[in-house]
């Protein structure tokens, strides 16, 4: 058993553990699998720099190759690099986070946690992969259990949230799956063998009629999971419907898998048609940065704002992918890290506080802070660092965005890099007067004094995302080092083709 | 002629052995031993199917009228793999009182029409091929008319024969203008003949259109969801299964051997046929409440999906056909088989009734949940495999715009497919349908199913087995 095959082979016995136990020891079993997810990841970290400082330079690390399909030449192949390293341990922890957030759960225990770690299952999958095929196979695998997911455990009109996410993720993953195709039969122009692993194509050129044709498909269909404006639409509904642990995986997570595939596959493999598309792509970005800012502002309920928010910041992502330069690409994956933390820590609070109150709109609260100290403490950590406040994470990821988005000294982008960097101040506007409203002020409703604060087991999922997010804000160098280590190859070909 | 000669057509002289015998024991067989000559007769065809993947003879006799390939037999064999699902999940419904004295008429019948299947597969000219598309085609009638005493199955059969007679006649007239152009009924012959003239191009699409009958394409479908519909759960099962998969390899390998040289004459029409079929039959699905013909109008687009590895015209092409419907074999069979056994227990069959279902049969619903996506090409299950081959063959040729229909497609086929889900696991009910306990032999045959499922699409040796074997244009 290699290394990363592990990060799999973990939640997939964690999940046949689970059949086997009680219902009550269930949460302990999912406990325990996310746990040691969690130090593998560590480990796996360490052993990463224990290779790179001792002169290994190959491009993936830990690489494995299995032929599966000898016909169409498909290989099981896992591999990371720094920017997949990244996520992984992104992974490990909000699924570690998660589990905690949902120690409550009662209604068909067992199944939840068997359909999370089946999520689990497909998200570190899809970062290990190195070859489309299990890429594409382990990514609707990610998407299939959110229907279940939302469909059984979720709130308010779950059903149709459950219906038009899946949907919209599907169709997304047919584009996607015609561009696959594309890049896979036009992935060697001078008649060699095909190959569906992206490191092999990344190093030839694919010619360029046939980038135009599958540049689109291939960005839109990863675009979609990323909310990318129009498409954003099952975002809202879909996480204000899901229950806590899955709208923390899925707006923390899983949305990072779509703008990782624009990154990687979508803009790495076809660069010519990415910059002729990219007008196209920036305009939707900023739009969707501005739009979903302005959607927060409007919006009454906790989970609507956050929703919306992360549509604000998923633009953010896609912007930065499409400036093509490196400082603006390590910006995305930083803010693809950053904004996980941030909305995970997000939804786990608004989760813990809808457990106690009941309602989720903030004009119905007011002096929770009162009675929920800790919770309240955290809602406004991550707030500020939402808003981007130096000393969390986001500070440094925006940054390092804008930094990279004003190399680029045309008009066009320097205008739409105005308006999304104006994005920010809307947040601060919309994160203060939530946090406002339902924390401070006089107790609307006599019930609430009642309440109490976070349990042990909120406390835990809460620390440790706060612990990630600040430790990411003080000290960012050694993971922007692993980033950069990652993007370096991949942007010096870049820039070749 | 020397034994070993015959021996060339070994499976179907076992299976006409295995009607003889079974024949013989009925006339012996009193009320008492009912239960054990229905064991008897699945046994004899489970060591019949299993005698299949011995190796076998190639070879061709009778003057080239019936040949053997190892392609052939790996056809065969996922047929009787079918065939025997399908027997161990009537077992339930052939022993209810109403069936009483007349359950071994259902393995007769069946077995024929498997024989004249065969015999299609195995023609090496055109009368042969048309003498085994009547004998599969006449016994399925009355299988779909079997339970007498319903007035809808009745219907179901009368529809079914009418139909079928028409669709031979169009066939026949398609043969006809072969065999007047190129004088001969030989494929070796004919295949040398055929240059595209205007009655060969007239023969050739009168001959898809008579095939296309049988596996339902639109516009050919319309007599599907209402045989489907009034037949026994069972027989539609073996017809959505076992009789479409047949004409379809039929028509991949007359396609990609006989009609070779008429390539561009037929390349447009399955071009068209897919689009129409994959787009109608998921449209007429989505609203359909009744689930045998929720299941009939999802395997009308199934079979859109298919002609997408025939347009290809290469031998991946063909492998990703022959796989296809293997990996469509046990993915439907398990979806009927869970609808067979509720209907047998409770005689419910619509979408509503299903609500509710995982609080009772919580592993049912499992096999149910597995087999509709496998139908709906979700990984990690077969039918995900076999999809993304399948687009793979259309997109190796350049055919972009219809694999992204498809795709589009299997969209919509995932909405009608997580409709019973939801029902399944989301929807509560007052009154959900009681546990199922169904009969062992209908659970090995749900086991055996689901199986299929989860390890085909892991397994990769099958597809290379089913590749070694295939050939293209």
């Amino acid at each position: 058993m290699d290394r990363l095959s592990l990060l799999i082979w973990v939640p997939a016995i964690t999940m046949i553990a689970m059949t086997l136990v009680d219902k009550s020891k269930v949460k302990w079993v999912s406990a325990i699998g996310a746990g040691v997810q969690l130090i593998q990841s560590v480990f796996l970290l360490f052993a990463f720099f224990g290779l790179r400082n001792g002169g290994d330079t190959s491009e993936m690390l830990f690489v494995k190759d299995i032929t599966w399909y000898k016909s169409l030449n498909i290989h099981y192949t896992v591999g990371i690099d720094g920017v997949s390293m990244s996520l992984i341990l992104l992974t490990s922890v909000v699924v570690f986070a998660g589990v905690f957030a949902s120690w409550e759960m009662k209604d068909r225990v067992k199944e939840f946690f068997i359909t999370l770690f089946m999520l689990a299952t497909g998200v570190f999958g899809f970062f290990i992969s190195t070859d489309l095929f299990t890429m594409f196979l382990f990514y609707e695998l990610a998407v299939i259990p959110m229907y279940l997911l939302i469909g059984i455990w979720g709130t308010g009109p779950k059903e149709y949230s459950a219906m038009k996410l899946t949907l919209m993720l599907m169709g997304a993953s047919a584009f996607l799956l015609v561009g696959i195709l594309g890049i896979y039969f036009n992935s060697s122009p001078d008649g060699g063998p095909l190959t569906f692993n992206f490191v092999e194509i990344s190093k030839i050129t694919i010619p360029e009629s046939a980038q135009m044709f599958f540049f689109p498909l291939t960005f839109v269909g990863f675009g979609v999971l990323a909310a990318l404006y129009p498409f954003h639409t099952w975002s809202p509904d879909g996480h204000a419907s899901a229950p806590t642990a899955v709208s923390m995986l899925h707006a923390g997570v899983l949305m990072k898998l779509g703008g990782y595939g624009a990154l990687r596959i979508a803009v790495m493999l076809m660069p010519a048609a990415a910059h002729y598309y990219a007008p196209v792509f920036i305009i939707l970005a900023t739009i969707g940065a501005v739009y979903g800012a302005l959607g927060a502002i409007w919006q009454k309920d906790l989970k609507y704002i956050n929703a919306y928010s992360s549509v604000s910041h998923l633009g953010f992502i896609i912007f930065a992918v499409l400036m093509f330069n490196q400082v603006a690409f390590e910006g995305a994956v930083l803010q693809m890290i950053s904004h996980g933390f941030i909305t995970a820590l997000f939804f786990a609070l608004i989760g813990m506080i809808y457990s106690r109150t009941h309602t989720r709109n903030i004009n119905e609260m007011g002096g929770l802070m009162k009675v929920m100290p800790v919770l309240g403490v955290g809602y406004f950590i991550a707030g500020f660092a939402s808003l981007g406040l130096p000393g969390f994470s986001a500070f440094v990821a925006e940054m390092t965005i804008f930094v990279g988005a004003f190399q680029n000294n045309d008009v066009f982008v320097r205008t739409a890099t105005i308006l999304v960097v104006s994005s920010i101040v809307i947040t601060a506007v919309y994160v203060l007067r939530a946090a406002g409203t339902m924390l401070y002020g006089p107790i609307k409703n006599k019930e609430f004094e009642g309440l109490s604060d976070a349990r042990w087991y909120d406390k835990v999922a809460v620390f440790v995302l706060i612990a990630v997010i600040a430790g990411m804000g003080m000290f960012p160098n050694w993971l922007a080092g692993m980033i950069y280590d990652g993007l370096g190859p991949m942007f010096e070909r870049f820039v070749m083709n | 002629m020397e034994l070993s000669t015959f021996m060339i057509m070994r499976n179907e002289l076992t299976l006409i052995a295995v009607v003889l015998v079974l024949l013989i024991a009925e006339i012996f067989s009193t009320k008492k031993s009912q239960g054990a000559l229905l064991n008897f007769a699945t046994l004899l065809f489970a060591i019949y199917a299993a005698i299949g993947f011995l190796p076998g003879s190639e070879g061709e006799i009778f003057g080239g009228m019936y040949r053997s390939t190892p392609l052939i037999m790996v056809m065969k064999n996922v047929l009787n793999v079918g065939v025997l699902v399908v027997l161990l999940q009537s077992q339930g419904w052939l022993r209810k009182p109403e069936n009483e004295n007349r359950a071994l008429e259902f393995f007769l019948l069946t077995f024929s029409t498997l024989l004249g299947m065969d015999y299609m597969i195995s023609s090496g000219d055109f009368l042969m091929f048309y003498l085994g598309l009547e004998l599969a085609t006449l016994p399925i009638a009355a299988l779909a008319a079997y339970d007498v005493y319903r007035l809808k199955s009745t219907e179901a059969g009368i529809k079914f024969v009418l139909l079928a007679a028409l669709s031979s006649g169009i066939l026949l007239y398609g043969i006809s203008l072969i065999y007047g152009t190129t004088g001969s009924l030989y494929y070796d012959e004919v295949l040398g003949n055929l240059h595209m003239n205007v009655l060969q191009i007239v023969a050739t699409v009168f001959f898809i259109s008579g095939v296309a009958f049988k596996i339902s394409l639109v516009p050919f479908h319309l007599w599907t969801a209402d045989v489907y519909e009034g037949s026994p759960t069972n027989v539609a099962a073996y017809l959505s299964v076992v009789s479409k998969g047949a004409s379809v390899f039929v028509l991949v390998t007359l396609l990609f051997t006989v009609f070779k040289e008429m390539v561009l004459a037929w390349q447009p029409v399955i071009y068209v046929l897919a689009i129409l079929t994959m787009t109608i039959g998921n449209l007429f699905a989505l609203r359909q409440q009744n689930l045998q013909r929720f299941l009939a109008f999802s395997s009308i687009a199934q079979a859109g999906f298919i002609l997408l590895g025939m347009i290809s015209g290469t031998q991946y092409g063909m492998a990703t056909v022959i796989y296809f419907v293997l990996v469509y074999v046990f993915s439907n069979l398990g979806a009927f088989g869970v609808v067979a056994m509720v209907k047998n227990a409770t005689g419910k069959i619509n979408i509503d009734d299903y609500d509710g279902f995982y609080q009772t049969n919580p592993r049912l619903s499992l096999v149910m949940m597995l087999a509709l996506f496998s139908l709906a090409g979700i990984p990690p299950v077969a039918g995900f495999f076999g999809k993304f081959f399948l687009f793979a063959a259309a997109a190796g040729e350049g055919h972009y715009w219809l694999v992204l229909i498809a795709v589009l497609n299997t969209i919509i086929s995932l909405y009608y497919y997580l409709l019973v889900v939801k029902a399944m696991f989301i929807n509560r009910s007052e009154n959900p349908i009681q546990a199922i306990k169904g009969d062992g032999l209908a659970r090995i045959g749900l086991v055996i199913s689901v199986l299929g499922i989860l390890l085909i699409g892991f397994y990769s040796p099958v597809f290379d087995w089913v590749q070694a074997v295939s050939f293209g244009l």
